[in-house]
């Protein structure tokens, strides 16, 4: 691991410490970036784990693998790893690496509050482990977490000692993540190089601005909602049960208040990403930079007030879900903007085709694609057809695997060579993005039939009339999942060594607002500046 | 470099055709949503083509732009980079046109669906109004005008009949050509019910009513599920709706009803109920109520649902079993079941569950007793 940052110290200052110290108690932003990383890409592999087991099980009709409640508990942590273990993480990451880096700061705003938000992770993984385990190692463990990632009670005050710990699992998450947008907030703000302004900011540093700006608006609001349900389920409060004058439904709306903005916190490092990929191998600057700013801004701000499409079902009043479903089908407003901008990008450039430009290319096509289902899915009495059905879980796995993972896929590939200081194998990497993408495709687009025929999501067993596409699903899972063992060899390797990278590979295709991290060779050294550089 | 990404543009074609050629090979496939059989969901049916139709339109325009891209603006093909694309009219207005372009589109869309949204919240006056109760797992539907309760769980078949989990021992039956009022709550944990041919789904919330409503245009039996997460039968609670014409419907009503007044007749009679009477009749009510959960063996699932069979409570004393059985235990997945059946039942199943497995009590538990422990 250690090779991946190896310090070039061509500066007088001291090296990293030697040996567990120099991670453990790192304050060094490309450190526990590195950190960061290898946490999300284990998590990948834990979380991948359970998606194949879920598969498995869907391969055909009646219950084979496990128990009911075992195969919800699953999709539960499915979900929890994926969302708050792997792509936050992961985003997180990159943000630590670039972003000191990309601005001219010598490291983050607040490198010991950065360990904190760092280690806090670990703890957390560990209590989502003991959720899964809890029911079968603690006598009247109860009911396994069978809940969905929603938590919704009353469902959720049944289920027996797991809730609790995947709650506190939750309240760390919460707190770390809290951190590091705090942090990475303030650094974006003051820690740019002179004449560094915020309209040359790199797009990813937008991006993780606004990210930073949601996650610190939100989360609280997910704490709370957890705490009310642990009081709730022991402390005989009744937030949540009519019985004692609460309302089940109050949960929906506290956790999709979060619940939505999250997906924005998903999407824009992703966005952030493209915005660097794509003019980068079109070879001409980023097509309405400012438009692109200032739409991720009107994301930010709408995304945080459309969340209750996510419950059409529940019996709101006509005005109030008339509100929400004209404020979802709104957001394809900015959202279209930022992909016709990548389009306009390529539109009169001169383009290549790297392994992060393929990403960024079916990432344009894919997300549109989940766009307008979204849009399908915005329209409430529609939706009162699609809703909790695996027409659902196709559309969000079409965001969120192109949206994010595919995107950090892209951003992996694009600095690697600036991470390691040696190109990744090129071939190898085309051979993965053409394996994932196609099993991709083959794993979720017959979701969408599966969905419109009927079949409701979180189910362990279905009826005969679903075997064939759950068949291709599954078939396109396993290859799918198989693929990302080449993803973790090509990152070995390229770790281990290769050909060296310039300090702007691909013949200094980085135009426009690229950021400075291509002023420093690959890898950067330890300490990147240590004077301020200016920017003209 | 280019036959390299011939050949895998090639292999995706092939593996999207594969997928599709596997797929028509099937005749009963269904790729769009499931064709409509009621006034309401003739009109969502619409409403989804419509959206389904500008969605193909614009990923058509999407892809076609950027294959052009991919084909014209090639660094291979010597293309040029146009640096100041960005500072053209175009460049300087596009923030301006496509919003537009796309506030257009959405407002055409949700103009047409506020309408249809409308259509879905009235509440006109009803013909019939049916109260839905979901439970774990099965459903509950009251004739609320009638007095008629149908119980309607889960039919058990073999993984390969093509009704595997679709089909119930008593559907909800509905005339057709009728104004249908659903009132949906829940007894322990949120549903959700709906059957996509016939009607829309609303979720059931315990200690909260929702309203819904259909009018079936077609005879016939219309299949749906649960479409809320409600636990370990979440699978394994389907929702079947029988419509039948008017005069079949009101004939089903009147023997409905006439079956309804003998049950509640022999339930309060004082007849003293031998042992072997009660257990057969207890066994129904067991496979009908309790059997999802703690099994024909008696023996629940461990861990998750306890064992009934050589348990505290139903090898205990009586008064301790009825207590459970009417008024549940919170919190968990055990129903209070006192408000679902009577006390004939009551008194059945509790007789049943003291005298199988490896119970062996002997008790003989009569209405009478049912009625003073509530």
């Amino acid at each position: 691991m250690s090779g991946a940052v190896t310090a070039h110290d061509d500066h007088h200052d001291h090296g990293p410490p030697k040996g567990w110290q120099r991670w453990l108690y790192s304050t060094n932003h490309k450190d526990i970036g590195t950190m960061y990383l290898f946490f999300s890409l284990f998590m990948l592999f834990f979380g991948g784990a359970m998606a194949m087991y879920i598969r498995a099980e869907l391969f055909m009709p009646g219950v084979q693998l496990a128990s009911p409640n075992f195969y919800n508990n699953m999709v539960t942590d499915h979900a929890l790893v994926m969302v708050f273990g792997m792509v936050m993480p992961a985003a997180a990451g990159m943000a630590n690496w670039m972003i000191p880096m990309m601005i001219g700061a010598p490291d983050m705003a607040l490198p010991r509050l950065n360990n904190l938000s760092f280690w806090l992770l670990p703890a957390a993984a560990l209590m989502l482990v003991l959720s899964i385990v809890a029911p079968y190692i603690f006598p009247n463990g109860g009911t396994p977490v069978n809940t969905g990632w929603t938590l919704l009670p009353p469902l959720s005050k049944q289920v027996g000692i797991g809730m609790d710990f995947t709650i506190f699992a939750i309240h760390l998450l919460g707190v770390s993540s809290i951190l590091a947008s705090i942090n990475i907030v303030t650094t974006i703000l003051n820690m740019r190089a002179p004449g560094m302004t915020l309209m040359k900011m790199p797009l990813f540093v937008w991006s993780w601005f606004f990210t930073g700006l949601l996650l610190i608006a939100v989360m609280p609001v997910l704490a709370g909602a957890v705490t009310m349900l642990l009081f709730d389920r022991h402390f005989g409060t009744s937030f949540f049960d009519a019985a004692g004058g609460g309302d089940p439904i109050l949960f929906q709306h506290l956790f999709w208040f979060f619940g939505h903005p999250e997906v924005y916190v998903l999407l824009l490092p992703s966005i952030g990403v493209l915005g660097l990929v794509i003019p980068t191998f079109s070879r001409k600057p980023l097509f309405g930079y400012k438009s692109l700013v200032w739409g991720m801004a009107f994301l930010a701000a709408l995304g945080m007030v459309v969340w209750a499409h996510h419950q059409y079902t529940i019996g709101m009043s006509l005005a109030a879900t008339n509100y929400f479903m004209i404020g979802t089908i709104l957001i394809s407003i900015p959202v279209g903007l930022m992909l016709l901008n990548f389009i306009f990008t390529m539109w009169r450039g001169s383009m290549t085709f790297e392994t992060p430009m393929l990403f960024g290319i079916a990432i344009i096509l894919m997300f549109s694609f989940a766009g307008v289902t979204g849009v399908m899915l915005a329209v409430v009495p529609a939706d009162m057809q699609y809703h909790d059905t695996m027409f659902v879980v196709a559309h969000f796995h079409y965001a969120l695997i192109p949206g994010a993972v595919f995107g950090l896929y892209a951003g992996v590939f694009y600095w690697l060579p600036k991470w390691t200081g040696h190109m990744y194998d090129e071939r190898l990497g085309k051979i993965f993005f053409w394996w994932t993408t196609i099993s991709f495709n083959i794993t979720f687009f017959p979701q969408h039939f599966l969905g419109l025929a009927g079949m409701p999501r979180r189910i362990v067993d279905y009826s005969v009339q679903y075997t064939d596409f759950n068949m291709i699903s599954s078939i396109g899972g396993f290859l799918f999942g198989l693929s990302h063992l080449l993803f973790l060899y090509i990152i070995i390797k390229t770790i281990r060594g290769g050909e060296k990278a310039p300090a702007k590979p691909w013949e200094g295709a980085q135009i426009g607002t690229a950021g400075l991290e291509w002023t420093l060779p690959s890898p950067p050294p330890f300490h990147s500046f240590t004077e301020a550089p200016v920017v003209r | 470099m280019l036959e390299r990404r011939t050949a895998c543009l090639a292999a995706t074609l092939l593996a999207v055709v594969g997928c599709l050629g596997a797929a028509v090979a099937h005749a009963d496939y269904e790729y769009n949503l499931t064709p409509p059989a009621s006034t309401i969901t003739q009109e969502i049916f619409d409403l989804h083509m419509l959206t389904t139709t500008i969605a193909t339109i614009i990923m058509v325009i999407v892809t076609a732009m950027i294959i052009y891209a991919l084909y014209a603006f090639r660094h291979s093909q010597g293309a040029i980079p146009d640096q100041d694309f960005h500072n053209n009219w175009f460049g300087r207005w596009a923030w301006v046109l496509v919003p537009v372009i796309v506030l257009g589109i959405d407002l055409s869309i949700a103009s047409s669906a506020s309408s249809t949204l409308s259509s879905v919240e009235s509440h006109d006056k009803a013909d019939v109004t049916v109260k839905v109760t979901g439970s774990q797992w099965k459903w509950t539907y009251e004739y609320l005008d009638d007095g008629i309760k149908v119980v309607s769980n889960l039919k058990k078949l073999e993984p390969t009949d093509p009704l595997y989990l679709r089909d119930v021992d008593n559907p909800l039956v509905l005339p057709t050509g009728k104004r249908v009022r659903f009132l949906l709550t829940s007894s322990d944990v949120l549903h959700n019910w709906g059957g996509a041919e016939v009607v829309p789904k609303k979720i059931s919330i315990p200690g909260y009513i929702n309203e819904t409503w259909t009018n079936i245009t077609k005879e016939g039996v219309y299949r749906g599920q649960c479409y809320e997460n409600c636990g370990a039968g979440h699978a394994f609670m389907p929702a079947v709706i029988s419509a039948v014409s008017p005069d079949k419907f009101e004939q089903w009503r009147a023997q409905q009803k006439s079956q309804a007044a003998q049950a509640a007749a022999e339930a309060s009679s004082d007849k003293v109920w031998g042992k072997d009477e009660l257990v057969a009749k207890g066994q129904e009510v067991y496979t009908k109520n309790c059997m999802a959960c703690h099994q024909a063996n008696g023996k629940g699932l461990p861990g998750v649902f306890p064992a009934l069979s050589g348990s505290k409570i139903a090898d205990g004393p009586v008064a301790g079993h009825l207590e459970r059985v009417i008024h549940g235990k919170p919190g968990t997945a055990m129903a209070a079941w006192g408000p679902q059946l009577n006390d004939l039942e009551i008194a059945a199943v509790v007789t049943f569950e003291r005298n199988s497995w490896d119970n062996h009590t002997g008790d003989a538990v009569q209405p009478k007793d049912v009625k003073a422990a509530r």
